[in-house]
């Protein structure tokens, strides 16, 4: 199975990489970006015949290891 | 004799540094232990995790060393009560490991600050600060990219409420929430601090003030 992990900081925690890149863009003429977030992608391939179980390993190695989860949220996608 | 250990991460590059910082301060013995190992040396009486780029910084600052195999006694040690000081990287570990609340995020500028710096003692009453007495401010310096102290409000709260915050910048170098610069656990033996005492350990480097924290902690053994 394929896994991948979104991390992003949490909403209200300061996300300063953002910021940056949503001025750049307001530069270059988009000017109707808002709330520009920058996150990390984690993909992998997981040993696993059984979806809800690869799903729950990777939500433990979130948990672990792939997101601090004092400032940052993870979502999981397993197919 | 006193004995300490520094941590060498793979990507540490302030070990060396700590090494000859404590001896010089303190006379005590100071083994390096690499992060590979499982055990600390018996009878040590402070463990100091130094400033770098453990992993390269990869994933998140901190994040792999704080699982490195050294951890759990690390871990151990530090629940026994055992002196243990995480400066810069470091900090970044201890946070990681859980030894300490919140997490160092980039810095507010997004630019690395290297500099030195003067730092309000706000806890003098620590175990690591006890030599600062009657001495509300010292000089260290900072090198960080990714210093700036964050934890939620109910956490800064308590801390400042327990006397955790141990150490303020005059002139906040990061955006680090309430200009924090260290933490102290609520025991009061696990100090992480971004400034760093291991580069201001003698006059000629410019301050000797942070060899007062290496005596204080060991003076406590």
């Amino acid at each position: 199975m394929r896994a991948k992990v979104h991390v992003f900081l949490k909403p209200g925690v300061l996300d300063v990489q953002g910021k940056a890149v949503e001025q750049a863009l307001h530069g270059l003429g988009w000017g109707g970006v808002e709330h520009v977030r920058v996150g990390r992608t984690i993909e992998f391939d997981l040993k696993s015949a059984d979806a809800a179980a690869a799903e729950a390993e990777v939500k433990a190695m979130c948990e672990k290891l792939l997101a601090n989860t004092v400032i940052e949220s993870y979502r999981v996608e397993v197919a | 004799m006193t004995k300490a250990a520094v941590i060498v991460f793979p990507g540490s590059n302030c070990d060396r540094d700590c090494k000859v910082a404590v001896e010089r301060s303190t006379g005590a013995q100071v083994e390096m232990v690499w992060h590979g190992d499982t055990t600390l040396p018996s009878g040590v009486d402070l463990v100091v995790l130094p400033g770098g780029f453990s992993y390269g910084d990869y994933l998140r600052c901190g994040a792999m060393a704080s699982l490195s195999p050294i951890m759990s006694d690390v871990v151990a040690a530090a629940e026994r009560g055992v002196a243990t000081v995480g400066i810069c990287n470091g900090f970044q570990i201890l946070c990681e490991a859980g030894l300490l609340p919140g997490a160092l995020l980039r810095n507010e500028k997004l630019k690395y600050v290297c500099k030195p710096i003067e730092l309000e003692v706000t806890n003098a009453q620590t175990r690591f600060t006890a030599g600062y007495k009657g001495r509300r401010q010292v000089s260290m310096t900072v090198g960080n990219g990714e210093g700036n102290f964050f934890a939620d409000e109910e956490t800064l709260d308590r801390l400042e409420g327990e006397g955790q915050v141990v150490f303020r910048y005059l002139e906040n170098p990061n955006g680090s929430q309430r200009n924090i610069a260290g933490i102290i656990n609520g025991r009061g033996n696990v100090l992480g601090m971004m400034p760093h005492p291991d580069r201001a350990f003698e006059a000629e480097l410019g301050s000797a003030d942070g060899a007062t924290l290496f005596q204080s902690a060991l003076a406590s053994a």
